[in-house]
């Protein structure tokens, strides 16, 4: 038992994370041409807006919960040390879990049910699809029976991620955790894991340079101008589309 | 001054005869793939018609293109604030539906059928699911259908013509249609560019060909929504956009594009148009009524020695010059101001350009005295041995224009932002080159007639020689005009020439070409 819970929170932790960062830089920089999530909405838009968008705001939310447990556990505790306060941030956490459980079934409905769609499916699709849906239905039954989550979560699991970052995991309150957030921690790095390997890779081209980039570009083979100036060395100036 | 060149095509509308091989040519070489079947880089609509995808121009439904907003303009379906926050359901996005679902027929069944008491048929079947289907819609489903009620009586372009306008158009004894031949217009403020969240979509400096880069493209699919010529298609199967990309590797090899070459009309041209590109957004927030105007005001005389000081300040090839000085599209767009740009208003100042169609003049058949007729023509004229002439000879001198089957409202509402003094201008110089021709060939036409056309119109009897010239005659070096790509540079396309120095060859992008074992 003792060592497949060391497997599991040490060595487990470890492995998906490398996976992950390997795997990533990897593919984006050998095979960029496939680091995006194949859309279908071409295919499908009515349906899919039932599914994507309560998935995706509920997916932001809550992830965005969880990274704040884990980068200032501080501050989450005394957020949580007021009831009300602590009751609000869990009701709105639960609502958004919720609303990821609901958007991801209507998502795994129309991909089932859609010719179209069943058509543009790969198998890592359905093997992603079941394992965030073990990971929010996991989530939805911690928020409602293990209370309260946020607080334990900044008291006990932050301390033992940072001392995976540290690299001298301290399992002692994971190992005592019941298995059901077990499974939920394991479900988390196996979703880490795949990453590299399925559509979840969009997430890391998100494009955030829109925002300050301006709205034309245009590209020139070389810098004509320098080119023609007999002063500048000529290796001086590199193409911009190369 | 900020001079750039353009590869600019010109259609001459009243010689497309909607053969559809450009299309197919185009298809063959680039969409033939799939995820890519339902697209038609090259598509030829019938007008009046709804197009492809059904009702492209109506913006209510689609949201592409700009819009104004205040002084400025704004992108009306896309843009940084929507593109954002729709980016994970687009509101404004096509599906395939609308284009249409692309189909095959299971024609191994005609072969393979075991025996049986009926005649083995080849089923439709989706070329997305595998799935029998039945076929809704095609590319060009509303081919000649002039005058339907499904398909000319929706087109956009009839928005603010009269109820009596549109009943005139659609009589039958009137009825017409011509064929407008549509691709990437390589826009000078493309929003397709403009909407890209990823930054994949690019203009190129040198000929101002817009491409996405395939690796750079995350599927985000703003730029279907953004092209107001719905020309950015998504590939369902790969999950990136693509487009029409001017045939680059034909055209970096001196080659024609596919469309251009395989033209049965002869009716596109392709040449270089210098322009000041500091104008851009300028010329794009004009007033709909100047857009059109400014829009050609921005393309540079190339003659002009100003301009060609600093179009060789800003690194242009003397053969890039020099091809802008024999461009058959300048002539066509600037010289004889003969072309106008498909619907300015969405304000992605398009760099194609459009003849307008003169056809279907208003003729009449009318019994002559064959033997009178033949007298009065010269020797180049030819004589049938019937008594009937096909005259389209009026008594009021373009008469025939301002009662032509299309209203002008209509025609320029295509292209012109609503000003039928464009297109009236344009069709009176296309008719008084054809009063002149047919005053030389034919001579039935009194000589004050012509000089009264061609005046009105200010040509001269040169000028109109000119245009018929490059309108009826001209060869394929007349009509394919474009600078040489030097080799070095293509070399240069490729490949930073620095970083392989002292090795053979350019190698592979991902992997090392595999000999023997």
């Amino acid at each position: 038992m003792n060592a497949l819970n060391s497997f599991l929170f040490v060595a487990f932790p470890y492995v998906a994370v490398m996976v992950f960062i390997v795997g990533v830089a990897y593919r984006y920089r050998q095979k960029g041409f496939t680091v995006s999530s194949l859309s279908s909405q071409f295919l499908e838009g009515k349906q899919l807006f039932w599914g994507t968008i309560p998935f995706h705001f509920g997916v932001l939310v809550v992830f965005v919960g969880h990274l704040t447990a884990f980068l200032l556990p501080r501050a989450t505790l005394a957020w949580n040390s007021i009831p009300l306060r602590l009751i609000v941030l869990e009701v709105t956490a639960f609502i958004f879990g919720l609303s990821m459980l609901i958007g991801l079934v209507a998502l795994m409905y129309r991909r089932f049910s859609n010719a179209r769609i069943r058509a543009v499916t790969t198998p890592m699709d359905v093997v992603l699809e079941l394992l965030l849906l073990a990971q929010v239905v996991l989530g939805c039954w911690i928020a409602l029976g293990f209370r309260w989550g946020s607080s334990w979560f900044a008291a006990d699991l932050t301390p033992y991620l940072w001392s995976l970052v540290r690299l001298s995991p301290e399992t002692a309150a994971v190992f005592a955790l019941p298995w059901v957030i077990k499974l939920h921690i394991v479900g988390a790095f196996a979703l880490i894991l795949i990453v590299p390997f399925s559509r979840l890779v969009h997430f890391v081209v998100a494009p955030l340079n829109y925002i300050v980039r301006p709205y034309q570009q245009v590209m020139w083979n070389w810098d004509r101008k320098t080119i023609r100036d007999p002063n500048t060395p000529w290796s001086e100036a590199r193409p911009r589309n190369n | 001054m900020d001079v750039r060149s353009q590869i600019s095509m010109v259609f001459h509308l009243d010689k497309c005869i909607g053969c559809h091989t450009c299309s197919i040519a185009c298809k063959n070489i680039w969409t033939d793939r799939k995820g890519a079947e339902y697209m038609w880089w090259n598509n030829v609509e019938t007008k009046p018609g709804t197009g492809y995808p059904g009702k492209w121009e109506n913006q209510d439904i689609y949201q592409g293109g700009w819009q104004k907003n205040g002084k400025g303009i704004e992108l009306k379906g896309a843009g940084k604030p929507k593109s954002l926050t729709n980016i994970f359901h687009n509101p404004n996005m096509p599906v395939i539906d609308d284009y249409y679902e692309p189909f095959t027929y299971k024609y191994l069944d005609l072969i393979e059928s075991p025996p049986g008491d009926d005649q083995p048929t080849a089923r439709p079947i989706s070329m997305i699911t595998g799935e029998p289907m039945d076929i809704k819609m095609g590319p060009n489903w509303d081919d000649d259908l002039s005058g339907s009620p499904d398909y000319a009586r929706n087109d956009p372009n009839l928005a603010n013509l009269t109820p009596a306008e549109r009943e005139a158009m659609f009589q039958l004894e009137r009825m017409a249609f011509f064929y407008l031949p549509r691709i990437c217009n390589h826009c000078l403020n493309p929003a397709c560019v403009a909407s890209c969240p990823s930054g994949a979509i690019y203009k190129r400096g040198e000929d101002g060909i817009v491409l996405i880069n395939q690796s750079v493209c995350r599927g985000w699919r703003m730029c279907v929504t953004a092209c107001p010529y719905k020309k950015t298609y998504y590939n369902w199967s790969t999950g990136k956009s693509e487009k029409c990309i001017l045939c680059f590797p034909r055209i970096e090899s001196g080659q024609a594009p596919a469309c251009m070459h395989s033209c049965v009309g002869r009716i596109r041209y392709l040449g270089v148009m210098l322009y000041d590109a500091d104008g851009i957004e300028a010329v794009a927030s004009a007033d709909d009524a100047d857009v059109v105007d400014r829009q050609m005001d921005m393309i540079l005389d190339p003659f002009d020695p100003e301009v060609i000081a600093s179009a060789k300040a800003n690194g242009l090839a003397d053969s890039t010059i020099a091809a802008a000085q024999a461009s058959p599209a300048y002539k066509f767009v600037k010289v004889w101001d003969l072309a106008l740009p498909l619907h300015p208003e969405y304000r992605t100042l398009p760099m194609l350009f459009y003849v307008p169609p003169l056809l279907p003049v208003v003729a009449s058949v009318t019994e002559v005295d064959n033997e009178e007729q033949a007298k009065k023509m010269n020797p180049v004229g030819k004589v049938w041995p019937d008594s009937w002439l096909y005259d389209t000879t009026t008594k009021e001198l373009f008469g025939t224009i301002d009662d032509a089957r299309f209203p002008l409202k209509y025609m320029a509402n295509l292209f012109s932002a609503g000003d039928t003094t464009q297109v009236s201008d344009r069709l009176k110089k296309l008719m008084a080159v054809r009063l002149h021709r047919r005053q030389i060939t034919v001579g039935d036409l009194a000589e004050s007639t012509v000089k009264e056309a061609l005046a009105d119109t200010g040509l001269t009897p040169q000028t109109a020689d000119d245009i018929y010239y490059l309108t009826s005659l001209a060869k394929f070096d007349d009509r394919f005009v474009i600078p040489a790509a030097h080799r070095e540079q293509a070399i240069e396309m490729m490949e930073f020439t620095g970083d392989v120095r002292g090795s053979t060859g350019f190698g592979f992008e991902n992997d090392t070409a595999k000999r023997g074992a």
